[in-house]
């Protein structure tokens, strides 16, 4: 496999920044999972393509609009109608997918390299993302698995929510820099840390 | 001015993209019927009230949308994905009318 290198290593740099006297509003950090994949399932054949995200992480996907699950090793969630983002913490994740949604399936799409997945934890976590995206970030709109498609700017950012005050933003490589100075220069007035 | 995307629940207009009136009818391509190409071409409604729209929810889910908006409120009437069905019943009109 090729070697996988972080768009954010320059400006990378671990500690904490901004307001923090009065503790750590939000944790900023890089997730660099081993695959990340886009899948899509031609009309009709959406359950069929649910099934085989169960089968291939092991994470069972309700039915619905943007829902989603994460585990320790893999996280997947729908983005749009039929359409899924699949990561895994290893690498080789299409090449599992590759026998099992076949062309009648639908379509298997390695983003890998293309996407730099961003984690925001802590207790600020909503209010600096309400800062960027013009989303419900409340956990009744946007419950803990599900994802959903937004944009800041024009930087397309796919969002799953991790945890309760948790969210991982999944961003084009190519603007992955500029989006992450953004995301500290939001946080600054809570404090934030980088690890 | 919010949009209720039926994939991703209202969002906020600047995620959506403009596709154009929703009540032209492409002439068949094989066509050679100029003024009916004219029609689809250049004729709009430009109506001070209900009207029939493309939008895609290009900073969102990407797909296309069938919107009815009220053009003098802004108000949205009805949000669908454009594929369900045909141009929406409603202010449809011939090919060349102008109104
Ligand atoms: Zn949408």
């Amino acid at each position: 496999m090729v070697e996988q290198l972080s768009p954010l290593e320059p400006v990378f740099r671990p500690g904490s920044y901004g307001n923090f006297v009065d503790g750590v509003g939000v944790t900023l950090s890089e997730i660099a999972p081993g695959s990340i994949v886009q899948l899509a399932a031609w009309p009709g054949e959406e359950k069929k393509l649910m099934a085989t995200i169960g089968s291939v992480t092991g994470l069972k996907l309700a039915d619905g609009a943007g829902a989603g699950a994460s585990s320790e090793r893999c996280s997947a969630f729908g983005f749009a109608p039929g359409k899924f983002l699949v990561s895994d913490a290893s690498e080789g994740l299409a090449t599992a997918f590759a026998g099992k949604v076949t062309a009648a399936i639908g379509t298997i799409t390695d983003l890998s390299h293309g996407r730099t997945a961003i984690r925001i934890g802590g207790p600020k976590s909503e209010w600096v993302l309400a800062k960027l995206f013009a989303v419900d970030f409340s956990l009744t709109a946007f419950p803990v698995g599900s994802g959903i498609s937004t944009t800041h700017h024009d930087v397309f950012t796919q969002i799953q929510r991790s945890g309760p005050d948790s969210f991982d933003l999944y961003v084009f490589r190519s603007f992955a820099r500029s989006f992450w100075k953004m995301l500290c220069h939001a946080s600054d007035e809570v404090g934030y840390e980088v690890r | 001015m919010l949009i209720t995307c039926p994939y991703c629940g209202p969002r906020d207009v600047s995620e959506f993209a403009y596709q154009g009136d929703g009540n032209r009818t492409r002439p068949d391509p094989a066509s050679t019927d100029a003024e009916a190409w004219s029609a689809y071409v250049y004729d709009r409604l430009n109506p001070a009230g209900i009207h029939n729209e493309i939008w895609q929810h290009a900073g969102g889910c990407r797909a296309h949308l069938a919107v009815v908006r009220d053009t003098l409120t802004h108000e949205i009437k009805s949000v669908r994905f454009a594929r369900e069905h045909g141009a929406p019943p409603h202010g449809r009109r011939t090919s060349g009318a102008k109104a």
